[in-house]
């Protein structure tokens, strides 16, 4: 079977500010492979490579070398973004567009009949619960219902494979649970999920399987309940022994 | 071209969302309706005065709507972030470059349109007098040149650091050409070598803006431009309009998304 994304050999550096300074290797001979409607985490320390490799599968990056594809097209193809929809760890939107315009716009972007845009901008708006705001300009929204504007957007062109970076970053209880039911509801539809978090508890709950990266290079990579199994500790321990922390020095 | 109809769609929301046109607009309308009250020395040219000053606050704020519309649409995008979403999407940079030319320039468009509108019922209304395929001319070689400024102006905010600093160059250059550029020529010839060449040849490559300012037409009621001549000054301007954006998406194609 065709795996739906696809690493290999990923190598990004990035330029120094100081060109006496060597170049920053960014992420190291990654090579991943995620399987059609798995929820995949993504895990790591903060600068361990986790958002560059999600920016070269979204195309903002070029790797220096090595491939990704998504669905089997390379993601130098702007047409492998077709099927995907992506959720930002912050909010970027149009801040003088209403939720409603935003997803009209990115309905557009995909080529969306009206009708059909429609249907689905009703049916995100009342999935993401912002349907009595829908006509109000983003700038008045807090920070979680700018969120899910995001997960709105993300949906708007029903994707088979959903990129989410810290999908819950930042979000109150009530976010969070939100967001892991749209995750789980996703997954119940066949739907392949990608996704970066801090939040272990969250990943052990939801994910199949997970990868834990750490300084650019692929550190494990497995089912959850393998690697519980193996370990015989929780995510979170697992993931602290396998980026070398040991609590006696920090301690 | 639906993706970069959408981004036109944007970018024309936002410039009436936004304050600056109405700001403009209303300055124009009141200084215009101001001065026509206004009987300055019991001449009886005051129209013609009138239609001028008219005119030329057109002009000048057209010049302020494109030129900080379009400064500020790829480094908003950049410092706001809100190109990372757009990109995830099926769009290619050059989409992005195309579809933010084409959305300036179509806002520009209903901005001069409101702007001619109002000047014509003004004009109008004290000559009784309506040449309509003038004003068609007229605003239609305002248009086109603004395309070239326009394009200017967004490889300008892929080559600057700040929008800031692209508006101030821009401008410089702007007016510099419409004051200037047809003079360059003349200049060239009594300059010593190798200014003599320089100039010559930047006399060449500048677009000439100034070839569009045919606002004598309405202010003196002056006959029709040959239709044959509106159109290679069209394609003239599209040709360096097009020359531009090709350059911009070069160096955009190789930017750090971040700001």
């Amino acid at each position: 079977m065709e795996p739906i994304v696809e690493v290999k050999n990923l190598r990004v550096e990035y330029r120094a500010p100081n060109r006496r300074q060597a170049k920053k290797v960014a992420v190291n001979g990654l090579n991943l492979r995620v399987n059609a409607g798995e929820v995949f985490g993504f895990l790591g320390p903060n600068g361990a490579g986790k958002t560059t490799t999600m920016n070269v599968l979204l195309g903002f990056v070029e790797a220096t070398s090595g491939d990704a594809f998504l669905f089997g097209v390379n993601v130098r193809e702007p047409i492998a973004r077709q099927r995907i929809g992506y959720l930002p760890e912050l909010t970027y939107y149009y801040k003088f567009l209403t939720a409603e315009e935003i997803l009209r716009f990115y309905a557009k972007i995909f080529g969306l009949p009206a009708a059909e845009a429609d249907r689905r901008i009703d049916h995100l708006l009342k999935l993401v619960e912002l349907e009595p705001a829908r006509k109000r300009p983003l700038k008045t929204y807090s920070k979680g219902m700018q969120q899910r504007v995001g997960i709105a957007q993300a949906l708007i062109n029903d994707p088979d494979l959903l990129i989410l970076d810290e999908p819950t970053s930042g979000l109150d209880p009530l976010g969070r649970m939100k967001v892991r039911e749209i995750i789980q509801r996703l997954k119940n539809e066949g739907k392949t999920v990608f996704f970066s978090s801090h939040e272990l508890g969250e990943v052990e709950t939801i994910c199949d399987r997970v990868a834990i990266i750490n300084q650019g290079e692929l550190k494990v990579e497995g089912s959850v309940s393998q690697l519980v199994a193996q370990h015989q500790a929780n995510l979170e321990q697992i993931f602290l022994k396998i980026i070398g922390y040991q609590p006696q020095l920090a301690a | 071209m639906n993706t970069i109809f959408a981004l036109t769609g944007v970018v024309i929301k936002e410039l009436y969302r936004r304050k600056d046109f109405y700001v403009l607009f209303f300055l124009t309308a009141l200084i215009t309706v101001g001065l026509g009250f206004v009987n300055f020395f019991n001449d009886d040219k005051i129209v013609r005065y009138l239609k001028e000053v008219c005119l030329l606050l057109i002009w000048i704020s057209s010049l302020v709507i494109a030129i900080a519309t379009a400064a500020r649409q790829i480094p908003a995008e950049r410092e706001n972030r809100t190109i990372f979403p757009l990109l995830a999407k099926p769009v290619t940079r050059a989409q992005v470059i195309v579809g933010k030319f084409l959305g300036c320039w179509l806002a520009c468009g209903l901005v001069l349109l409101v702007f001619y509108v109002f000047f014509g019922v003004i004009a109008g209304s004290r000559e009784h007098h309506w040449p309509l395929l003038n004003y068609f001319q007229v605003l239609w070689l305002h248009w086109t040149m603004l395309a070239v400024v326009i394009a200017f102006v967004l490889f300008g905010s892929v080559v600057f650091a700040a929008p800031s600093s692209n508006t101030t160059i821009s401008f410089v250059i702007v007016l510099g050409i419409l004051f200037i550029g047809k003079y360059l020529g003349e200049v060239s010839t009594r300059q010593p070598e190798p200014v003599r060449t320089i100039v010559y040849t930047l006399y060449f490559l500048i677009p000439h803006l100034e070839w569009y300012d045919v606002r004598e037409r309405l202010a003196f009621d002056q006959k029709l431009i040959p239709w044959g001549y509106v159109l290679l000054a069209s394609v003239y301007a599209w040709f360096y309009s097009a020359f531009l954006l090709w350059a911009t998406g070069l160096v955009f194609r190789r930017k750090p998304l971040n700001a």
